[in-house]
């Protein structure tokens, strides 16, 4: 017999147990939740859009609505039209939205409704206006006035292709790419921040607003998705991105984009993002950046906020950097050559491993749900620069499911895990502490108020990193010692 | 009043579909394998939903999926959920497998029945299709497909050791170990409970379940069918109870007594009705001094919730001013409107702004819901008690009432609520 590889031989796997990722519509549900005045339709049967909605309120806390064209066996065989038109002019007449964001499900795309199709009809036996030209109107006020159709976009999301994270990207894409206009160009940013939390895009404004810049936040659930009490239940919540900014990116100076591993060349036949077909259609400068999460990303992000201001950056922030690096030495003792096992979501894991291993921490496997093709070569261009680190070593592994990382856990003897909810049972199983990031967070309050990015963000993690590790090391400890 | 019919398209309705109710039902059996036949999203969502507990093996808690992809969709998926249990049965060895059909393989057409049958006979475990394909109908509809599932298993065991006076407990799912506290109730009484449907279940007490004296189904709809389906086939009679409030629950157990005409049966659960009542009485003093005249609103899933709450409020001398659920039917909102009084909102199938203004025009100093209500009512600022599969304290049986109690209290006395504006009082 041949030595056993050294390499874990690969399983054929046919199944998914505890799953490491999400269906795709609802990604699209919630970054439609990012624009203001929209409301989400799912195209499909109605037990998708109860599900989604439980699963995202069990994370933000908040009451999200998504409306469903309830779909049943008679539509199943003769197509869904008549009920998505249905359904659609029900949410005019009940939610008057501005914005109507339709996402297919797999019920509806195996059956092959042909949405861009039936919604043309629609508009046409509406006999309203509704396309890109006549568009809805700019808020929400002119639209009451006028009493006419909301603007409605489509996005098709069939949900045994990609994640939660394909939808989330499609629907912001298919939002730029119905609303935005050419014209006379201005100074303003697009920032496409892709799925992070309320914390996070709250504190990329502050930031925006530091360097001076006019810009665009799409989508931005910072408000939508995390707000305050209310006297009164708002159909819609407040907050999002404006449509009038949607319309304006086409003539920004620039788009930032994050998500390492969006930054595909569309030149090269791949799908494209937002930021792509900005550059593309209306020569919009295209910056994609990994999420700024650590160190040396948020520097990046830096980089290009000055660059874009001509401003150096504010030193509020030159102070925060510098107090994150004192933290970074203060703690560097209790972190170093501790084991890690990120997962999530991949645009995460890989900002996460970065921040990690910039603190001396190993992150030993970097696993995600997603299979973009990308993360491991992301998560070695993060990575390899740190000493202690060597990044041939980090086994990275894409379309993951919990069996599997607990599978590898088991030789792997990590300290810690960091990611969502969903790894507490091997956290438990492995007697080790689960720092919780991402999405969902539905065994804490608080999920929607996490801050990952920047410095402050990092900051953060770290002082719940190491006070964790410290914590930990205290309640295993014979006496119990009180100074560290 | 209209109820019982599909839900519009374009509403936000808080009912789920066929895939969910079969989910729900079944889920709890812990010795079996979940597998979901379909993309990612079902399973996932549905992974570990209620937190029924099990008093050994826990293999329900897991999230099994086939995981449909594209290729899966065009070429069909029966060869991968062959293959899927295969798998699964060779790593879990559990005593039977669920195959959930999801919306997808409705529209594919997977043949679910033939692997079924094909892996039951490899692999010697019954392997059960549950057709619970979303887009055919609504929750309920899901409860009989699962009832449709349970039949198979129902029948095949032995029932040597079975005696007459014995019983099995349907339409529990042992939330926050429940059904621990129903069963002790049961035993304590002379009774032999024969199997647990399906809260902490076991696959071979589910298949000599016929072997027991007495069917006791709780809860509106999910395990009625099979109850009907097991009188009409075993001739078991069944009998419907609650388990909540203090009224709902010694009346259930008066009844079982009642059935099995033993006086000294009915004698032991006289006594066993005493002792708890001599303990939780004087615990309850308090709340309800607090709460009285207090104004209630539910919105539950089924209508015998319903009924049992409103008792319980009344208990509490608390006003009931909404009630409401999402699948009942129309003899359960006409026997709802006999128990309130008049100017009770009564509800069906409520969406998130109708209730908002109910809540909001009535003033309802509590609201008793489910997930799904509680951001509503939290965002309006109305204190909230969740009475639903996610609750981690057990509601049922005396204890339960007690902890309920003390639930509405906590929740109602709050002080938080002063910095809710339009709540100043
Ligand atoms: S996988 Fe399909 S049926 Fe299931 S929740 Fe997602 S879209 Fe709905």
């Amino acid at each position: 017999m041949p030595a056993p590889a050294p390499q874990k031989v690969e399983r054929k796997y046919v199944s998914t147990v505890n799953a490491c990722k999400l269906c795709t519509p609802l990604g699209a549900c919630l970054a439609f939740r990012g624009i203001e005045g929209a409301m989400p339709l799912l195209h499909g049967s109605q037990g998708c859009s109860t599900y989604m909605r439980r699963y995202i309120i069990s994370h933000f806390n908040e009451p999200i609505d998504i409306a469903s064209s309830s779909l049943g066996e008679k539509n199943a065989i003769y197509g869904g039209a008549i009920n998505l038109k249905k359904g659609i002019t029900n949410v005019i007449r009940k939610y008057r939205p501005q914005l109507l964001g339709i996402a297919t499900t797999c019920l509806t795309e195996t059956i092959g409704d042909n949405v861009p199709m039936i919604l043309k009809e629609y508009l046409k036996e509406a006999g309203g206006p509704g396309d890109r030209e006549t568009g809805g109107p700019g808020d929400r006020k002119d639209f009451r006035e006028q009493g006419g159709l909301p603007l409605i976009i489509s996005v098709s999301t069939p949900s045994y292709v990609g994640t939660h994270m394909d939808g989330f990207h499609l629907a912001v894409k298919a939002a730029v790419e119905s609303l935005a206009e050419g014209g006379e160009k201005t100074g303003r940013v697009n920032l496409l921040p892709g799925f992070v939390s309320p914390a996070d895009l709250r504190y990329l404004k502050e930031i925006m607003e530091g360097f001076g810049l006019e810009y665009t936040l799409l989508p931005d659930i910072s408000e939508s998705l995390d707000a305050p009490i209310l006297e009164e239940y708002h159909k819609i919540p407040d907050g999002g991105t404006p449509l009038s900014e949607i319309r304006a990116m086409g003539r920004a100076q620039a788009t930032i984009e994050f998500g390492r591993t969006l930054n595909y060349s569309y030149a090269a036949g791949n799908p494209y993002t937002a930021a792509d077909y900005l550059q593309a259609r209306f020569d919009v400068d295209k910056y994609s950046l990994g999420l700024p999460i650590g160190i040396n990303e948020t520097d990046r992000f830096f980089a290009v906020l000055e660059h874009l201001s001509g401003h150096p950056a504010p030193d509020s922030h030159r102070l925060e950097r510098g107090r994150l690096i004192d933290a970074y030495v203060d703690s560097h003792k209790y972190l170093f050559g501790l084991r890690g096992i990120v997962y999530g979501e991949e645009d995460l894991v890989i900002g996460l491993a970065s921040f990690l291993s910039e603190t001396g921490i190993v992150p030993v496997l970097c696993a995600s749900g997603g299979k973009s093709g990308r993360f491991e070569e992301c998560i070695r261009a993060v990575c390899a620069a740190h000493a202690g680190n060597p990044a041939e070593s980090l086994p990275v592994r894409e379309g993951m499911d919990f069996y599997q990382i607990a599978e590898e856990a088991e030789s792997l003897k990590p300290d810690l895990l960091i990611g969502n909810s969903k790894g507490y049972p091997l956290a438990r199983k492995l007697n080790i502490p689960l720092i919780r990031v991402g999405f969902p967070i539905h065994d804490r309050i608080g999920g929607q108020r996490i801050l990952h990015l920047g410095y402050r963000g990092a900051q953060r993690l770290l002082d719940q990193i190491v006070n964790t590790v410290i914590e930990k090391k205290q309640n295993d400890s014979p006496v119990g010692y009180a100074y560290m | 009043m209209s109820c019982d019919r599909e839900s519009l398209a374009g509403a936000v309705s808080q009912r789920a579909c066929v895939f969910c109710g079969s989910r729900v039902v079944l889920y709890p059996i812990a010795d079996a394998l979940h597998l979901v036949h379909g993309p990612v999203g079902c399973a996932v969502y549905t992974w570990d939903i209620r937190g029924a507990l099990s008093s050994g093996t826990e293999l329900h808690r897991l999230s099994f999926s086939t995981d449909l992809q594209e290729k899966d969709v065009i070429f069909g998926g029966e060869e991968k959920l062959a293959g899927a249990l295969h798998e699964l049965i060779d790593r879990y060895h559990p005593r039977a497998a669920f195959v959930y059909s999801t919306c997808i393989v409705g529209i594919i057409g997977d043949d679910l029945d033939a692997i079924c049958k094909r892996v039951s006979r490899e692999k010697g475990i019954p392997v059960i299709p549950v057709k619970s394909e979303g887009f055919k109908g609504g929750k309920r509809d899901g409860y009989m497909a699962a009832c449709a599932a349970l039949s198979r298993l129902v029948g095949t065991g032995d029932t040597s050791g079975i005696g007459p006076f014995s019983l099995n407990i349907m339409g529990d799912f042992n939330l926050a170990g429940e059904i621990w506290i129903i069963r002790e109730y049961f035993e304590k009484m002379g009774i032999q409970v024969v199997a647990n449907i399906t809260g902490d279940g076991r696959v071979d007490d589910i298949r000599r379940a016929h072997g027991a004296a007495l069917n006791v189904v709780q809860c509106s709809g999910s395990t009625l069918y099979l109850a009907q389906s097991m009188e009409k086939e075993f001739g078991i009679p069944y009998l419907r109870v609650s388990y909540l409030g203090i009224e709902d629950m010694t009346e259930s157990l008066y009844a079982v007594a009642g059935f099995f005409g033993d006086p000294h049966m009915m004698e032991r659960t006289r006594k066993l009705v005493r002792d708890e009542l001599a303990v939780l009485y004087p615990q309850l003093q308090k709340y309800r001094q607090a709460l009285r005249g207090k104004k209630a609103a539910i919105y539950v899933g089924g209508a015998f919730k319903a009924f049992s709450l409103v008792k319980t409020f009344r208990l509490l001398d608390m006003e009931v001013v909404m009630v409401g659920s999402q699948t009942g039917r129309k003899e359960d909102y006409l026997e709802l409107k006999e128990i309130t009084s008049d100017g009770t909102v009564i509800v069906d199938d409520s969406n998130p702004l109708e209730l908002a203004s109910f809540l909001r025009g009535k003033k309802v100093d509590v609201f008793v819901g489910g997930v799904k209500e509680r951001p509503i009512a939290y965002k309006l600022g109305i204190p909230f008690c969740d009475h639903n599969h996610e609750r981690k304290e057990a509601l049922e049986g005396f204890i339960g009432m007690l902890n309920f109690t003390r639930e509405i209290y906590s929740s109602v006395m709050s002080p938080v609520w002063q910095f809710v504006p339009g709540r100043k009082r």
